[in-house]
């Protein structure tokens, strides 16, 4: 019965080890394919995320409908509403201004980007100032909006997990029309040419 | 479908399709559930360095901040599985852009830019991220992709928000 609990260095290090590959071959070290998702000009970032989101959420549900897969056990981040928006607004705008997000960015330190890694600087910095200013003010503002009947669209619409998982597969069907659409317009997804001869 | 770098000798191999890569990607997230429980992440890892660096270096003032001591009170954080699967993924990124000829040194970002507001723009940004991954208990991939594959809501929020502001602030902001 999956799964495993394994959370020691061997599990850590091949799943980041995997994650990073995957991640640098989607073109995901590259500020100027990562913003191109922004500029509507590239939609890889949308296109491999949904793909993604997609496979798993039907892999876990599958293994957990055929009894491979314990139920309730995997972790669901806490539903807090404005935290995660306000997080998110906070996380959009400095992608748009900075280039990266923190996953990504230390996908572009590792193909030899310094504006990357002082991006990464730049996350040590905002972490440090969080915990600085982290009180009362804070933790109020994140409490607003907690759902008390649980994390999951089951949990506190009803929706039903499969149900969910039509609207995901529709909306990913849609992102890569659309996605396509815009792409077709413009000047195209960003290549791994330019991509390594960096941002024009 | 490899070409020729100006340089005459690099070759530089082309992305993974998106639908390849996100398949690929869905598989590793999925490993990540089954092996861990959990999902893939990244702005932990850093929290985890912030806290463990803090408890060696100035461990009262880090034992008396709110956030980080109930992090360093079972001991120092830094050999969590996040920071072990950050740092594979630092490893696993260099392997795929040695292996594509895609690795170069440079600062991206620098002929749209400038070299300087470059710089300022990545420590920015840089700094606005790791704040909103603390607000948010979670970055894009913690959060946003790993979260979405449990139906979690606090992921859509995040994904919408994070999509809707980065589509407003690229109005604004000339990025790279």
């Amino acid at each position: 019965m999956f799964p495993l609990h394994e959370s020691g260095m061997v599990s850590g290090l091949v799943c980041g080890v995997l994650f990073g590959f995957v991640l640098e071959n989607a073109g995901f070290g590259s500020p100027s394919k990562l913003t191109g998702q922004f500029r509507l000009t590239d939609w890889s970032v949308f296109k491999v995320m949904f793909t993604a989101i997609v496979l798993a959420a039907v892999g876990l549900w599958g293994m957990r409908v055929v009894g491979l897969m314990a139920p309730d056990t995997l972790f669901v981040p806490q539903a807090l509403v404005m935290a995660s928006a306000v997080g998110g607004a906070l996380i959009g705008a400095g992608f748009a201004i900075g280039g990266y997000c923190p996953g990504t960015s230390m996908v572009g330190m590792s193909s030899g980007r310094l504006d990357a890694l002082v991006f990464v600087v730049g996350l040590f910095i905002g972490t440090t100032a969080f915990a600085g200013f982290y009180g009362d003010a804070i933790r109020s503002m994140m409490a607003i909006g907690e759902m008390i009947d649980g994390d999951t669209f089951a949990d506190v619409y009803g929706i039903a997990d499969p149900i969910m998982l039509g609207i995901m597969a529709a909306c990913l069907v849609g992102i890569f029309y659309l996605g396509s659409w815009f792409e077709r317009r413009g000047p195209g997804p960003v290549t791994a040419e330019q991509a390594v001869a960096g941002a024009e | 479908m490899k070409a020729q770098f100006p340089d005459g000798k690099r070759v530089v191999k082309p992305f993974w399709s998106p639908l390849a890569a996100g398949i690929a990607l869905g598989l590793v997230l999925m490993l990540s559930f089954v092996l861990s429980g959990h999902g893939l992440g990244a702005s932990g890892a850093v929290t985890h360095v912030v806290a463990g660096a803090g408890l060696a270096m100035a461990p009262e003032a880090t034992l008396a901040n709110p956030y980080l001591k109930p992090m360093v009170s079972e001991g120092n954080p830094i050999g969590s599985w996040i920071t072990w699967e950050v740092l594979g993924m630092i490893i696993g990124a260099a392997i795929a852009a040695f292996m594509a000829g895609r690795f170069r040194v440079q600062l991206d970002g620098e002929r749209s830019l400038g070299s300087g507001r470059r710089l300022i723009q990545a420590l920015l940004g840089g700094t606005l991220a790791g704040f909103g991954a603390r607000v948010a208990g979670g970055c894009t991939s913690g959060l946003g992709l790993s979260g979405a594959a449990v139906f979690s809501i606090s992921a859509f929020v995040f994904l919408g928000v994070f999509f809707a502001a980065g589509l407003l602030v690229s109005r604004f902001v000339k990025g790279v």
